[in-house]
């Protein structure tokens, strides 16, 4: 299940990912992801909740990333989960990105 | 989005290759097959890693490394191991068919009986395991030191994914995880370039690139291997290391991204140096400019030129990619379907007959002699696509054949007789569906051979036989059937015992009647065993009957030839489809009857050989025939016509004539099975529907020669007295 919940963090507003973020809900994520950015070109996507992150789920964040540049505006990715980072890893995609990742004490 | 897809193809795939590392197994003498069988279980390794089936990744690696040794040379196969790898064969086979039935796990006594025989495995393995692919560590990178990753060149993988994979339910993910047990990925740069902006993204299509630099050991096909599922689809090119620049310069000028941007992640990847990229991509634009024009010269030529590589080089290695070029475009020429779909364009086809066959008849009727070439062209255009639909159905018995090889070596060697099994008419070929059917009773015989028919071997050297038994499987096709014998050299049927046996069962009154054949042939009634001892292959009592109905259903018969000491011969005989055949069609009074066509030999006027009409034989050029009328087997009421015709059909050996009122030449019949009631009736095989709507009954020709021989066995002990 992919779902996204509005947070405030310190009174900035966060969207939170969570679920799977994979082929099955690319789709849907892409949808939902637009509608946001169009209200707001900044946004702050916290990924702490994503269980799985697949190519494709790659391919929509990059996809919101250059979308949002486009509308001078800008997305970060903050609170990367355990899965976005071994996916991240993996493609070697961290640096496309640009967002900083924090590693846990574990 | 069909995300199963892809591993419906690899559960096909894995279950051939385990087919076909099987028949290695049983003829492990030749290093081909060691190969074969290495090649098999690494595939199916590689392909489960791509789904992330990890039981069967890890059991199918540890069975890999042993097949590694003994590939090596470094490890004998003797036949403890082969028995050993038979065992790991059928785990893999398990393990594959629980995947089918939607299990991915695995269930607890696989699970048990995969640990028990990687246990059994352990002693083959190499004390230290093999550094390129330690099976466990499917996620975690690698360390490896830094001063060999600056000696050792890597592989160039470049892969260009294609659009579909991640709606066929392939991940690059998984490539790269599985890329990462393989060796270490030393480079990797993501291309996403081809991401569109705005609403152009479909986020379900793949755009990713991957430039990837591999430390492994591994030989080429292994890496090709890897993306076996994507190899269709996507642009893939894989660089050994230490390759010459221009293969390199050629995989920039190929792929769709800048020169530089491609150039200077083969740099990186230490495949280039600087240096090398400068020069080359400096001359070709050099060239470009001298000659005016935007194309230059070939990359290739400007190293050769150069005096880089000799020329010879560039040739062999171009010759070899038009050598891989060719053989994916032999593996595109098979193409699998599902059976289902193809018993459904079957089924179209037989509509499409009994439509065609309509159409005739009306244009017939008719005096429009376009109408009438109109439909000839049609029923011509029809009659070949029925045979091109079946055609497509015929399957090579052989596949049937080699699985024999298994059993007859495990039967006999839980019995204690070694025994050699021939192999003849593999490339035979008959419906798919018969195929399916046919392999419950073959294995019965083919039992039933081994346990009773060739005797141990203390038996056979005291008889004076060579102390190996012999069976021979042998298929060919005659007079519209397939023939398929089952053969062994052992003791043959005991006759005496049969009867006995037959007489202390009540199933025979008077024993002095029978026929030699007629004794053979109790050993098809139910409940019919002489088995002294019942072991716990055969010889349970449900035997022969359950073969013989199973030949039957599918409108087969079974011989018996056999020799007290020498062996016994059965002999299967069966249509070659089930679905559509040429027939004949004949008339009595009102009812049309079908005969299939193979079996016709000749029609004649019955007028002249009526001389013996009262013990139903004709005189056929000085042949005897037993005839029967249909007239009389079906009880027709009516005057009997003046002219009778005869029919000779033919059966096997057997021949006889079919008397009838009228003869009404060729037609293309589907053939329609007949209902419950009909079952009990004699001498009627299905029914059909003629092009004007009615029905005709097909013939069921192998009983009604049997009914119209019986007769003339039963007449003439009678006719003996009389004379």
């Amino acid at each position: 299940m992919f779902q996204i919940t509005r947070i405030k963090d310190n009174g900035h507003e966060i969207l939170q990912l969570s679920g799977d973020l994979t082929i099955y809900s690319a789709a849907e994520a892409r949808h939902e992801l637009e509608t946001h950015l169009s209200q707001h070109p900044t946004l702050v996507l916290d990924l702490s909740e994503i269980d799985e992150l697949d190519t494709s789920g790659v391919q929509v964040l990059l996809w919101l990333k250059r979308e949002a540049a486009a509308r001078v505006g800008a997305l970060s990715l903050v609170r990367h989960s355990p899965a976005v980072v071994e996916t991240f890893d993996l493609l070697h995609v961290t640096g496309i990105f640009g967002d900083p990742i924090l590693i846990g004490p574990a | 989005m069909d995300l199963d897809q892809a591993k419906q193809t690899f559960i096909i795939e894995a279950h051939e290759l385990l087919d076909a590392m099987e028949e290695s197994l049983l003829a492990p003498e030749s290093s081909e097959a060691v190969n074969a069988m290495f090649r098999a279980v690494h595939t199916i390794k590689g392909s489960a890693g791509l789904f992330g089936l990890d039981p069967i990744v890890r059991f199918a690696h540890t069975v890999e490394s042993v097949m590694d040794r003994v590939r090596a040379g470094s490890l004998a196969f003797d036949p403890d191991l082969v028995n050993l790898i038979l065992a790991c064969h059928d785990h893999l086979a398990q393990q594959i068919s629980e995947l089918q039935e939607g299990d991915d796990a695995g269930s607890p006594e696989t699970i048990a009986e995969g640990d028990a025989l990687l246990a059994r495995l352990l002693p083959y393995l190499e004390t230290v395991p093999r550094p390129a692919a330690p099976p466990t560590t499917l996620v975690t990178h690698e360390s490896h030191p830094h001063e060999e990753e600056d000696d050792q060149p890597c592989w160039h993988i470049s892969i260009r994914f294609g659009p579909d994979i991640l709606r066929q339910g392939m991940d690059p993910l998984s490539f790269l995880r599985y890329l990462q047990t393989l060796g270490s990925i030393t480079h990797l740069t993501p291309l996403l370039d081809r991401l569109p902006a705005g609403p152009d993204f479909d986020p379900e299509r793949c755009y990713l690139g991957l430039e990837i630099d591999l430390d492994t050991k591994v030989e080429r096909q292994v890496i090709e291997d890897v993306f076996e599922f994507v190899r269709e689809d996507s642009q893939i090119r894989i660089i050994p290391p230490r390759s010459k620049v221009e293969e390199y310069i050629q995989l920039i000028r190929e792929l769709p991204e800048g020169d530089h941007y491609l150039g200077e992640i083969l740099v990186k990847g230490k495949c280039l140096t600087p240096k090398d990229l400068e020069e080359a991509l400096g001359t070709q634009r050099q060239e470009a400019f001298e000659d005016g024009t935007v194309q230059g010269r070939m990359l290739g030529t400007i190293v050769i030129q150069d005096q880089a590589v000799p020329p010879a080089v560039v040739a062999a290695a171009l010759d070899k990619q038009k050598k891989a070029k060719e053989k994916t475009g032999h593996e595109v020429k098979v193409v699998k379907v599902q059976a289902e779909k193809l018993d459904r364009l079957v089924d179209l086809v037989g509509e499409l007959v009994i439509a065609g066959a309509t159409a005739n008849t009306l244009a017939a009727q008719g005096t429009d002699s376009r109408v009438l070439e109109a439909t000839a062209i049609l029923g011509k255009l029809v009659e070949e696509i029925r045979d091109n639909a079946l055609s497509l159905r015929m399957v090579q018995i052989g596949e049937t054949f080699s699985r024999f090889r298994r059993i007859v070596r495990d039967v006999g060697q839980e019995l204690g007789k070694p025994i050699e099994l021939e192999i003849r008419g593999a490339e035979t070929e008959l419906d798919k569906s018969i195929v399916e059917k046919l392999s419950d009773p073959l294995m019965h015989v083919v039992r039933n051979s081994i346990d009773h028919g060739i005797e141990s071997q203390e038996v056979r050297r005291a008889r004076g036989k060579p102390a190996t038994g012999s069976l021979s499987l042998n298929a060919f096709h005659e007079s519209g059937s397939i023939v398929i014998e089952v053969a062994d050299d052992g003791g043959g049927l005991n006759k005496q015992r049969i009867l006995a046996k037959a007489v202390e069962r009540g199933l025979v009154q008077d024993p002095s009647s029978l026929t030699d054949q007629d004794i053979t042939n109790l050993i098809f009634e139910p409940g019919f065993s002489t088995a002294d001892a019942v072991s716990n292959l055969s010889g349970r009592g449900v035997g022969m009957d359950v073969v013989k109905r199973n030949i039957d259903e599918l409108r087969g018969t079974i011989e018996v030839e056999t020799y007290e000491g020498a062996g016994t011969t059965l002999r299967f005989r069966l249509p070659l489809t089930l679905a559509i055949i040429d027939g004949f069609r004949v008339g009595v009074e009102d009812t049309f009857y079908v005969i299939p066509l193979d079996m016709v030999i000749e029609c004649l006027d019955l007028g002249p050989f009526l001389e013996s009409e009262q013990n139903h034989l004709i005189n056929l050029r000085g042949e005897v025939l037993p005839f029967l009328r249909l007239r009389e087997v079906f009880e027709t009421r009516g005057a009997v016509p003046a002219r009778e015709r005869v029919v000779v059909v033919q059966f096997g050996e057997l021949r006889a004539g079919i008397v009838v009122d009228r003869l009404m030449g060729e037609f293309q019949t589907v053939i329609k099975p007949l209902g419950e009631l009909f079952r009990s009736v004699k001498g009627l095989g299905g029914s059909t529907i003629l092009g004007s709507g009615e029905v005709a009954l097909i013939l069921d020709v192998p009983q009604l020669i049997q009914l119209a021989v019986t007769r003339k066995h039963a007449l003439q002990p009678r006719l003996s007295t009389v004379s």
